[in-house]
């Protein structure tokens, strides 16, 4: 099993691997933004339904209660 | 532009007529090249332009070699970049009065071919070019070159126009590209250089023999070939693509 | 849509980058004559090529598009293409990075694929401004994929050219080896560069399914405008493809 050879070689080599993680890297980061982004406008969006069945939900008990007036 | 009304219309291709009916597609690209020639000969927007830019680029070429004379492979780069710098003036100025006056619909409600507008504008694009070397080149063999390259002439003729026919079918297709975008004036210029590498390889490489100062050797034939085939490559690829950038 | 697939991809990839790179520093042969500098070729090359598949794959996606105007063939002819540009920073990045380890200079004009490669670069890096460039989203699509098409076709073309506008007077330098490959270097290889394809297909789907999550929300969220309280802001100008 060769070790890291400690000569000139070894920076540029280990340079060329670390480019190529930090592109994936960065991608995982840029993709992690978009899928927060997401999560939140689901939830914006789940809150929009909630409010809008409990309005429903109220407007349904007020019909009743003035058909049964 | 919504696609329905009258553009659904202009979407459809003609149908089936009596023959006789459909202009002939010759035709419709000799009415399209009148018509611009016509534009250029009276107006003259472009070609005087690209003819003094050529020149006035050669004299900073002068200046920033500081050289009095160039030869070879210098003589041919110097050459070649200044033509294709001159052609992209050219290619952003090429559908502009299509664009402006509403050219574009009116083509595109005329029973013909499509690509007629591609043919005719590329027929346009290589007049230009060859009435703007017409002229650069002699001022550039005046100005810069120390060999008269007047025993080669028919050799870089037959270069200058198979490299034009490249230059056009690639210039007609960015211009027509360039025209869909509001930043037309940045987009060609980046568009074109790039694929015009090609061509400037193989048109440089062919044209440095010729410029020698010892005198004129031959031109490599592989070169030629080069040109050729990139003149075919984008020429079939541009009758294949070009009706979907008219579309409305 | 897309998602189909993306997890046994994702996993296919771990183990082929990851079984590569152990093959590249623990298998594959120190080269002859550029000794541990050269496993930077394990890197580079794989990256180039995906790179360039992915640019003609994002033509033959812009043919489709054209043919048949179904808008998912132009989202993933967009995404080909992004992720194309991405791995091809990689490539010029590890490309130059090798050329200094071996050659001293950061550049090389004489080792014609890193030429053709900048070229290619060069031209592609327009597609994004291209498309942002045009607002109306079928003429984006149309566009962006006559763009694809000729860029699809000059790949070859310029590597053609370039290729022998040096082949004169300067010999390939940055080679895989002095001679021949040997079998141990050409499986490392090949594992490299099946990682590296499928981690594209595998970056591309996942683009993919994310931009379609991000449209149905959109949708979604259209649908549910007509109350007062939904906060609806119309589509901002974008490069990408908005719906499908």
């Amino acid at each position: 099993m060769p070790a890291l050879p400690l000569d000139d070689a070894g920076p540029y080599v280990a340079a060329a691997y670390l480019v190529f993680v930090a592109l994936i890297l960065i991608y995982v980061a840029i993709m992690a933004s978009k899928l927060v982004r997401i999560a939140r406008q689901l939830g914006e969006l789940t809150e929009l339904l909630d409010r809008r069945r409990r309005r429903d939900g109220e407007l349904d008990a007020e019909a009743e209660e003035a058909v049964s007036r | 532009m919504t696609s329905e009304g009258c553009s659904g219309e202009a979407r459809a291709r003609p149908t089936p007529v009596p023959e006789g009916r459909v202009p002939p597609m010759r035709r419709a690209v000799g009415a399209l090249v009148r018509k611009d020639l016509r534009i250029e000969l009276r107006t003259g927007e472009a070609v005087p332009a690209m003819l003094l830019f050529s020149v006035s680029t050669f004299v900073l070429f002068h200046f920033a070699l500081d050289r009095r004379s160039v030869e070879g492979e210098l003589a041919a780069g110097v050459l070649w970049v200044t033509l294709l710098f001159a052609a992209v003036l050219g290619i952003v100025r090429l559908f502009v009065a299509e664009r402006e006056q509403g050219g574009f619909d009116g083509f595109l409600l005329a029973p013909v071919d499509r690509t007629s507008l591609f043919v005719a504008k590329a027929a346009v694009l290589f007049c230009f070019l060859a009435a703007v070397e017409l002229a650069a080149v002699p001022a550039f063999a005046i100005l810069l070159l120390e060999p008269t390259p007047w025993e080669a002439a028919p050799e870089l003729v037959a270069v200058l126009l198979l490299a034009d026919v490249g230059v056009a079918v690639v210039g007609t297709l960015i211009g027509a590209l360039g025209i869909q975008t509001r930043a037309r004036e940045l987009i060609v210029p980046i568009l074109a250089l790039p694929l015009l590498i090609p061509l400037a390889i193989a048109a440089a490489r062919a044209t440095s023999p010729l410029l020698l100062e010892a005198g004129a050797e031959a031109v490599p034939g592989r070169w030629l070939l080069v040109l050729g085939l990139y003149d075919l490559v984008f020429g079939l690829l541009a009758f294949a693509v070009f009706d979907f950038l008219l579309e409305e | 849509m897309f998602a189909r697939g993306l997890v046994p991809l994702s996993i296919a990839s771990v183990v082929l980058v990851v079984g590569a790179f152990a093959l590249v520093f623990f298998y594959a042969p120190n080269d002859a004559d550029q000794g541990f500098i050269q496993k930077i070729f394990y890197l580079h090359v794989p990256l180039a090529i995906v790179a360039l598949c992915g640019f003609m794959a994002g033509g033959v996606w812009g043919i489709r598009h054209l043919r048949d105007g179904d808008r998912a063939h132009d989202l993933r002819s967009y995404v080909a293409i992004h992720l194309a540009l991405i791995f091809g920073v990689g490539a010029l990045v590890t490309g130059s990075i090798w050329a200094k380890a071996s050659w001293g200079h950061w550049w090389l004009w004489d080792e014609p694929t890193l030429v053709s490669f900048l070229i290619v670069f060069l031209l592609y890096a327009c597609y994004t401004p291209l498309r942002f460039s045009i607002e109306d989203p079928e003429r984006q699509a149309r566009t962006a994929a006559v763009f694809a098409i000729l860029g699809g076709a000059f790949v070859p073309l310029n590597f053609l050219a370039v290729r022998m506008a040096e082949s004169l007077t300067h010999p390939r330098v940055l080679s895989a080896t002095g001679g021949s490959m040997p079998g141990s270097m050409r499986l490392t290889f090949l594992v490299a560069l099946a990682g590296m394809a499928v981690l594209f297909v595998t970056l591309c789907k996942y683009e993919l399914t994310s931009k379609e999550a991000s449209m149905k929300l959109r949708a979604l969220r259209r649908r549910l405008a007509d109350d007062e309280d939904a906060a609806w802001t119309p589509t901002r100008r974008s490069a990408a493809p908005q719906q499908l």
